[in-house]
């Protein structure tokens, strides 16, 4: 745009002999003063702002757009505390570089740990253009404010932003600054639109699928069935019969957490072609440590584990003599599968390895891991990779592991050539890191007036630990955390661990963790409820008790009152206890994740063994909600995710091998099934917290509680559709 | 060589007849708007409009298509651009990647009735996944264009 707008205005000056300077009056209405037009100016206070003499305000952002609207959240922060006008406002995506920070987009933290950093590089860039314009008028500072790209005094002058640029430069930019009073804020707490809207809507956006270069070759994987399994041998005859296929190069299995898994690439001129070619390729495996992996009889396993003594994680109280001295207690065991998370757009990568550089574009959650694991995968320094992100077509925590980024630096650099490497989808659902597969035991305990005495929550499932180092059979303690900070007041309580080695990768997925143990607490909730035979929102207000700050490490206090409003909200909205058809029911859950209160209630019919999802209910506290447009707009979106996997999610293996292989068996919730999903969120001005991940864990246990109220059945296990009920 | 008429120009390209159109559209002309999701007709990423009817692009070989007009999210049509405006109004997209697709079905279904219910709606729109969970907007934003379209 720089380019067009001077050469435009140069050749029209030059044009008119003009060029060299004087008052020139051009077009009638534009007036240059004493002085050669020059190129645009830029003016960058920081790393993150770049504003120009034309007015035009590039924005940089960051943290990795994957649907969770970061790159709009994130910008409008800075904007709103310049007192920018959104509409000249463009958005720069930031390559991989620790300059930036931390730039993990993972564990819905991207506005939680920069929402501040962001306001105060708004704050200090109007500090500077206000005092660029109180040096221009010689007048004191505090006669000025800035408003909508504007710097305005006491007296009525005005000044653009871009205007201002030159001077700008000059000023040193302040370390501390003062932030707006929140209830001034233009953008913050607003529904404020995407900026990638239309974009997104066009076929303009580039995904790291849709990137392209001069001679750029495609390739196709083919892996070992088994997870860690290696090649003995392969024969390319047939691959190379294919036209279009131009070469077949074997792959490294890399050792490492995001290391590549191995296996034979087809390179080809086209993805089709490179896709026939894996098919006609012959590899004989090594199917090596994991070829026995039979999922039925690892849950037999897992299962078995819990119904014995574990490690214990937390105790309070003592509960073996809470369960002896009970009125009555009840026991359930509760059975999760392995999940994948199927990004609609699959895992890819744009490599090219030169000889002394390497470029990359791809759809990446994690830029600076992505650069860290290719240079020393090329075993060049950092500074020789670039990484460029694209837009990412959803990725869930898939993208955050960046092994199919090696994998085209291992093609690049074997044929000399740009590659983008392309997974299928049943590479993706056949290769990936799965979300864990999870066994709980749960025992508790009432005494003669319906009160819960014991709390005994046992699990053991494959850690996301293993991943980091084989062998490992315990969870780490973030795996344990979302069972011990259970809030209910109750005298004796007990979480323990049972072991569980890994025979594929384990990932982390939206929501992680929060999932099995979200489904586990709030289902065994509601059957305490059920047997003291009180209404599970009454009883469950009741387990958590008195307001109170829970004991956390870290400054984000867990307040029990925040977790009964948004469940009080919710029951609230859903109109709790109304009288509904004949059929209907609802249930509820509620879960603090990712340091956010989220409460559900759904609202179910089951006929003819059918479940029908007919309201979801759901309220969200975030702390201060940047952008309510996109906070709504994930909320909606977990309560999709949360039917996924309570309908249909369940990954398998046999053999070794995932059984899944593509939509037809691994199936996503589509619209006819969708409910109508109704959303609030709570107004405060606490600090954000997690938006991305914590409306998932409560959707599958409220929709298991309000099958239960509407047939008296309860199942423990997911998904739904092993019933027959979907 | 296969002819192929895509918004309203005509590609020659030279390519084995047997390759599905996604990726003629793709890898060979270079519009990248349609999406590869999953290569099996499942998911509905793929969707192009062929005579204004959808039809999944990863199914389709070139030599199938002959002489009928084909129309990409890129592309130029009534409908089409209605439901886009709509989408912006409604802020539909996400990561967007499921976009084009989900258009160029809504697309069709406009095409071909111009009143559609929530249930002609549901029945035209089983065809597109998305994973993100835009469902709920995106029923409002097809709503919102035959609101408009009625208007007039």
């Amino acid at each position: 745009m720089k380019n067009v707008k001077n050469v435009s205005r140069r050749s029209f000056l030059k044009g008119l002999g003009l060029a060299s300077g004087g008052l020139i009056i051009a077009s009638g209405t534009t007036l240059f003063i004493g002085c050669e037009p020059k190129e645009v100016v830029e003016f960058n206070p920081n790393l993150f702002v770049q504003l120009n003499s034309d007015g035009n305000l590039i924005l940089v952002a960051s943290r990795s757009e994957m649907g969770q609207g970061v790159r709009t959240s994130l910008t409008s922060v800075i904007a709103d505390e310049m007192e920018a006008d959104w509409d000249r406002v463009s958005i720069k995506q930031a390559v991989g570089d620790v300059k930036y920070g931390d730039q993990n987009t993972d564990g819905s933290k991207s506005v939680r740990l920069l929402y501040e950093e962001m306001r105060k590089i708004g704050a200090a860039t109007k500090a500077v253009l206000i005092a660029a314009a109180a040096k221009k008028w010689e007048v004191p500072a505090s006669e000025l404010k800035a408003e909508n790209h504007f710097v305005i005094s006491n007296s009525g002058k005005k000044i653009g932003f871009g205007e201002l640029v030159e001077i700008a430069k000059t000023i040193e930019v302040p370390k501390d600054v003062v932030l707006k009073d929140p209830k001034d804020f233009k953008f913050i707490g607003k529904y404020l639109p995407s900026k990638d809207v239309e974009n997104l809507s066009n076929g303009s956006a580039v995904f790291g699928l849709d990137k392209r270069l001069d001679n750029m070759k495609f390739a196709a994987i083919k892996r070992c069935p088994v997870t860690f399994g290696t090649v003995k041998s392969f024969d390319k005859t047939e691959a190379l019969k294919i036209a279009g296929v131009i070469d077949v190069v074997e792959i490294p299995r890399v050792e490492k957490p995001f290391g590549p898994l191995g296996g034979v690439a087809v390179v080809a001129t086209n993805t089709w072609a490179a896709f026939k070619g894996k098919e006609a390729l012959k590899v004989e495996w090594d199917f090596g440590a994991n070829a026995n992996y039979d999922t039925e009889e690892y849950m037999k396993q897992i299962t078995a584990n819990v119904q014995k003594k574990g490690k214990v994680a937390k105790t309070v109280g003592n509960v073996d003599s809470a369960f002896k001295s009970a009125t009555k207690t009840i026991e359930s065991t509760y059975q999760l599968p392995h999940l994948v998370h199927t990004p609609m757009e699959v895992p890819n990568a744009v490599v090219w390895v030169q000889e002394n550089t390497c470029e990359v574009w791809a759809p990446t959650q994690e830029p600076q891991r992505t650069r860290t694991e290719v240079s020393a995968f090329l075993e060049t320094d950092e500074k020789n990779v670039t990484v460029n992100v694209t837009f990412l077509g959803g990725g869930f925590g898939r993208k955050s592991k960046p092994d199919y980024v090696v994998e085209a630096a291992a093609v690049s650099k074997a044929i000399n050539a740009p590659v983008q490497v392309v997974w299928s989808r049943e590479d993706d659902i056949q290769h990936g890191y799965y979300h864990t597969i999870a066994a709980q035991y749960m025992k508790g305990s009432l005494d003669k007036d319906g009160k819960v005495t014991g709390w005994l929550h046992r699990f053991a499932l494959p850690s996301i630990a293993s991943t980091f180092a084989p062998g490992t059979v315990d969870p780490a303690p973030f795996e344990a955390a979302s069972a011990t900070n259970v809030p209910f007041e109750i005298p004796n309580m007990q979480v323990e661990t049972g072991e569980a080695p890994a025979h594929v990768r384990i990932g982390w997925m939206r929501s992680v963790i929060n999932i099995p143990h979200g489904f586990a607490i709030n289902v065994f909730a509601d059957e305490l409820a059920n047997e003291a035979g009180v209404d599970p929102l009454e009883f469950r207000l009741n387990l958590i008790g008195s307001d109170r700050i829970e004991d956390t490490k870290n400054e984000y206090k867990y307040d029990t009152a925040r977790l009964k409003h948004v469940l009080k909200q919710a029951a609230k909205n859903a109109d709790w206890g109304k009288k509904l058809p004949e059929g209907h029911a609802m249930g509820l859950a509620v879960h603090y994740s990712f340091l956010s209160y989220v409460a559900s209630v759904v609202e179910v019919s089951v006929v003819n063994n059918k479940v029908k999802v007919h309201n979801i209910h759901s309220v969200i506290d975030c702390g201060l909600a940047v952008n309510k447009n996109t906070i709504t707009a994930q909320m909606e979106g977990a309560a999709i995710f949360g039917m996924s996997l309570a309908f249909y999610g369940k990954i398998t293996a046999k053999d070794g091998a995932i059984e899944q292989t593509n939509f037809g068996d691994y199936q996503m919730l589509r619209m006819p099934q969708a409910p109508n999903i109704h959303i609030e969120i709570v107004e405060n001005n606490e600090k954000p917290t997690g938006v991305g991940e914590p409306g998932v864990p409560v959707i599958a246990p409220a929709i298991v509680n309000a099958i239960f109220k509407a047939t008296g059945n309860r199942y423990r296990t997911l998904p739904l559709k092993d019933y027959k009920l979907v | 060589m296969t002819k192929l008429k895509i918004n309203g120009e005509t590609h020659t390209i030279d390519v084995d007849p047997d390759m599905p159109l996604l990726w003629a559209i793709r890898d060979i002309i270079g519009f990248t708007g349609t999406k590869f999701g999953c290569g099996k007709g499942f998911c509905g990423a793929c969707m192009v409009l062929m005579n204004g009817n959808a039809v999944n692009s990863c199914q389709l070989p070139v030599s199938a298509v002959g002489d009928n007009e084909l129309i990409t999210v890129e592309g130029q049509t009534e409908n089409l651009q209605l439901l886009q405006k709509s989408w912006a109004e409604h802020n539909v997209p996400q990561c967007g990647f499921c976009q084009s697709g989900q258009l160029i079905t809504a697309t069709a279904l406009l095409n071909g009735n111009s009143n559609p219910s929530d249930e002609d709606i549901n029945n035209a729109m089983v065809r597109n996944i998305c994973r993100c969970g835009t469902y709920p907007r995106i029923k409002k934003a097809i709503n919102h264009s035959v609101e408009l379209k009625n208007k007039g």
